[in-house]
């Protein structure tokens, strides 16, 4: 068997390789289940079921699917400039340490409005996931750092903030009046209506659709055509590409590292105010840090092959797988299938990448004839 | 691979072994070789045959099939069709590192380098015998073993220097190195001299020469014709990917050599009489100096003026500041002192965007990675300049069908073999990728037009083609302020020659009387 370039990627291998991958990973698992003991068979009809197919299965898988399709626009977005933004998940607190602020703020100030509520929510989470997103992008610009690095260790960071703030500290998030926010440190809830409204899809027994999930397919649709269609999304392209094209052609790389790194963080922190506003209603630092939003919209952005527009189904995808494993954990259920799932399906999408890029050949050339001598033999 | 070694070659078998009577060793043999690639035949049942102790050029046009040839011969490639021997023994190679345990060492066009490592670190790279084989790495034994062989063999280099900061030049003569350091018995020069001045070609011909006395084969790619004569015994020229004929080099003259390549007979460059420069002065360089990338001024102190329908030519030595020369003046480095000024107006230092918009066209040295972005489409790279207005934009908005009908247009208008406008420019050979460049910089309203080793890797075919574009610029008013290491281009070309030498210009000629040894002379940094 040999490997050969591609001179030309066919668009239907585009969609192809993903989709063959995320089988294969189901192939492998279901060796796996049968080593231990599980009928793959009755296992996976389970997960669908409790993903896709039961009654309200829908509902909850877009509660686990709209954050991560916000932190996987966010990682596709940066990566569009090949730059790294690991940080989802830190902007993705501060998004919902600044939506939560300012929900209870104008709640303190007796706002009644849900509109107002959404729009404060929305632009406080993408300014905060900006700003703490222009922390590496700062650093990378001007101090050549490695954006991997500073971003990833700034959600530690961020990640105690959300602790300080409900654990440690009497802060304006902490619930310090109820019962129970007396006896254990918990987030003070936003008013009522705060809460994000929800559409109800009259299909399959009723889908409840969060305006979150609504708004971040069209933050996708817009980083698309931004990407695509703009002089911006070229330059982005370009630089990129070749750092050195992009000087030649006189596009201004400092600012484009900062625009993208500050949008990338935008839509992360956009995803901590949905979060909130759609399901949360209040800052709970253990559940969010145990969450891994950000990590996992890594994951979606490169099974998605970086495309925003891919972003929604894959995200949608891995939401049911998460959904299923929430679902169904127990005994009888190995509670770490879907972890498990969602690594070999990674795995297995990065390593189809192969054969994005190559061809494999079987055959002709490979084995040398029985009289070739031993030129060859001594390697 | 050493253990099956070849009987090597009598004493006699110097220059002209190749040739029938002797009786050499056939050290290569490759029979009906047969590459095709998706909607190519690179090599079409190609013979070719090398014997030990001689230097064989391989000479052809861009897109003949001489580096697919190589390639195979290397083990980069393997042939759909056909059958390698050397010295008498059948291979298959699965891999380069086969081809090289065999002997086979091939110093290539695009350089295979890291950069962010040093010469010494990239000569080591993938060797497996003697200090490679440690675990640890010796950096002194193996930095002082590169400087003796840099110095043995005329390629001095510090081999503690970064590749990033070196220059093109410099670069190739580590793959030199690198194939020199491995003991070929086989190897394969595509383009060696492209960078080179005359003085350093001739000391690497000697190389080359005593290499071949040495027994060992010597296959020399090549597209210029002087260089075949002067080095080659044997000539194999291929054409449209198949074998056109072997000659004698010796029996070979330039022209009959340049008909077998293309196919039809071709005027060797020589001056063309232009009309003599009659414009204002449009660049001006007002004691230009500039920081190098290893610190250090590259540029010290350079003034300039180029007229309008003029070429000035800078000659000199590969990293004596041209390069940054070059990005000086298109505004892609930062002045330390001095101005540009274009048409009497000051350029912003450092400001690529103030440069474009003042009309400086620039074909920069490095085509692939600077003057395009590889994976990028044809149409993307098409408007690389022209992206930022109408009518390849409106606002923010990019209108992808105006950028697809200028890819269009200019790949028939400068005949640039690409298969659409949506390929991705890497695909593209060479001589396509500058005609791509060329009819970019050429779009718009141009008033200065730097061009930098424009003609580089070109075959003759092409750089006719480039050449024509130059004057024609000239002939349009542009001032053109031409780079070069090729002094018949500078010679065919320029108006006036200006040598550069460890960053400063260090003498003025005129074209018209200027010789190929004065020029080397004060290339060298001899003063007047």
């Amino acid at each position: 068997m040999r490997l050969e370039r591609r001179l030309e990627h066919p668009r239907w291998l585009l969609v192809a390789v993903p989709l063959g991958s995320i089988a294969f990973a189901f192939l492998l698992m279901a060796v796996v289940l049968l080593a231990t003991g599980h009928n793959p068979g009755a296992t996976y009809r389970r997960m669908f079921d409790a993903a896709f197919f039961a009654n309200g299965a829908l509902t909850s898988t877009l509660v686990f699917a709209t954050p991560i399709v916000f932190t996987g626009l966010a990682a596709a977005a940066a990566f569009r400039m090949q730059l790294y933004n690991i940080g989802g998940e830190g902007q993705f607190y501060w998004g919902a340490i600044a939506a939560v602020g300012i929900a209870l703020y104008l709640g303190d100030q007796g706002v009644g409005s849900t509109p107002v509520y959404v729009l404060a929510m929305s632009v406080a989470g993408a300014l905060a996931g900006a700003a703490w997103a222009a922390i590496p992008a700062v650093l990378r610009a001007f101090a050549r750092t490695n954006e991997i690095i500073t971003s990833l260790m700034l959600n530690y960071i961020a990640g105690l903030v959300l602790t300080y703030l409900i654990i440690d500290s009497h802060s304006y998030w902490r619930d310090t009046e109820s019962f129970e926010g007396q006896t254990f440190p918990l987030g003070k809830a936003i008013p009522d209506e705060a809460k994000w409204p929800s559409g109800t899809l009259d299909a399959f027994g009723g889908i409840v659709v969060p305006l979150g999930f609504g708004i971040a397919a069209a933050v996708a649709a817009v980083i698309w055509a931004v990407y695509s269609r703009t002089r911006f999304g070229y330059e982005l392209q370009v630089i990129g590409d070749s750092q050195r094209t992009a000087r030649f052609a006189g596009m201004r790389l400092r600012r484009k590292i900062l625009a993208v790194m500050c949008i990338s963080g935008a839509v992360a922190g956009l995803g901590g105010a949905s979060f909130e506003g759609d399901f949360a209603y209040q800052i709970d630092p253990t559940g969010l840090q145990a969450s891994f939003y950000g990590y996992t919209g890594i994951v979606v952005a490169a099974l998605a092959r970086y495309s925003p527009l891919a972003v929604v189904p894959v995200g949608f995808f891995i939401g049911g797988l998460l959904n299923a494993g929430f679902t169904l954990q127990g005994a009888d259920f190995p509670a770490g299938l879907v972890g498990v799932m969602q690594g070999l399906i990674l795995f297995c999408a990065l390593g189809g990448e192969v054969l994005v890029r190559y061809r494999f050949r079987l055959g002709r050339g490979v084995r040398r004839a029985p009289d070739t001598p031993s030129v060859e033999a001594a390697s | 691979m050493g253990e099956a070694s070849p009987p090597l070659l009598n004493e006699d078998g110097t220059r002209g072994a190749g040739r029938a009577g002797a009786s050499p060793v056939l050290a290569v043999s490759m029979r009906q070789i047969t590459k095709r690639f998706p909607g190519v035949l690179a090599n079409d049942h190609v013979d070719f045959e090398a014997a030990a102790g001689e230097v064989h050029a391989l000479l052809g046009e861009n897109g003949a099939g001489k580096t697919t040839l190589s390639n195979i011969l290397t083990g980069l490639y393997r042939p759909d069709e056909g059958e390698i021997e050397l010295y008498g023994e059948r291979v298959r190679f699965r891999s380069p590192r086969e081809a090289l345990h065999a002997g086979v060492g091939m110093v290539h066009q695009h350089f295979l380098l890291v950069a962010p490592f040093t010469v010494a670190e990239n000569v080591l790279l993938g060797d497996h015998r003697a200090e490679g084989r440690s675990f640890v790495l010796h950096q002194r034994a193996i930095e002082q073993r590169v400087a003796e062989l840099g110095e043995r063999y005329g390629l001095a280099i510090d081999p503690r220097a970064r590749i990033w900061q070196l220059s093109v030049g410099e670069q190739q003569r580590i793959e030199i190195l690198k194939a020199l350091y491995r003991e070929a018995r086989i190897l394969i020069l595509d383009e060696p001299t492209a960078v080179l001045t005359p003085q350093e070609a001739g000391m690497l011909f000697q190389t080359l020469r005593a290499m071949a006395a040495e027994g060992k084969t010597v296959i020399f790619i090549s597209h210029k014709l002087h260089e075949v004569k002067a080095v080659a015994d044997r000539v194999t020229v291929l054409r449209g990917g198949s074998k056109v004929a072997t000659v004698s080099a010796a029996e070979a003259t330039q022209r009959s050599l340049a008909a077998l390549m293309v196919g039809r007979e071709i005027a060797v460059a020589h001056r063309v009489q232009r009309e003599s420069a009659v414009g204002g002065v449009i660049l001006e360089l007002e004691h230009l100096s500039a920081a190098g990338d290893r610190g250090g001024l590259a540029l010290k102190d350079v003034s300039l003026e180029v007229r309008a329908g003029e070429i000035v030519a800078v000659a000199g030595v590969a990293g004596n500041g041209q390069r940054e020369l070059a990005e000086a003046v298109s505004g892609i480095r930062d002045l330390e002192a001095g101005v540009v000024r274009v048409a009497g107006r000051v350029l912003r230092s450092g400001d690529p965007r103030a440069a474009i918009a003042a009309g400086v066209a620039y074909i920069p040295e490095d085509r692939l990675g600077t003057g395009l972005a590889p994976s990028l489409s044809v149409a993307a790279n098409v408007v690389l300049k022209s992206y930022r207005a109408p009518p390849v934009s409106r606002g923010p908005v990019l209108i992808l069908r105006r950028m697809r009908e200028l890819a269009l247009a200019l790949i028939s208008r400068y005949d640039v073999k690409a298969p659409g406008p949506d390929t991705p420019v890497r695909n593209l050979s060479g001589g396509n990728l500058q005609k791509l460049v060329l009819g970019r910089e050429f779009e718009g309203e141009r008033r200065v037009l730097v061009a930098a080793q424009p003609t580089r890797g070109l075959d003759v075919g092409a750089i006719e083609a480039v050449h024509a574009h130059l004057r024609g610029a000239a002939a349009n008013g542009l001032a053109v302020l031409l780079i070069s290491e090729d002094l018949d281009e500078i010679r065919a070309l320029a108006d006036r020659i200006v040598v550069m030498y460890e960053g400063e210009i260090r003498g003025e000629l005129d074209a018209e009387t200027a010789t190929v040894e004065e020029i080397g002379y004060l290339m060298a940094g001899g003063e007047r």
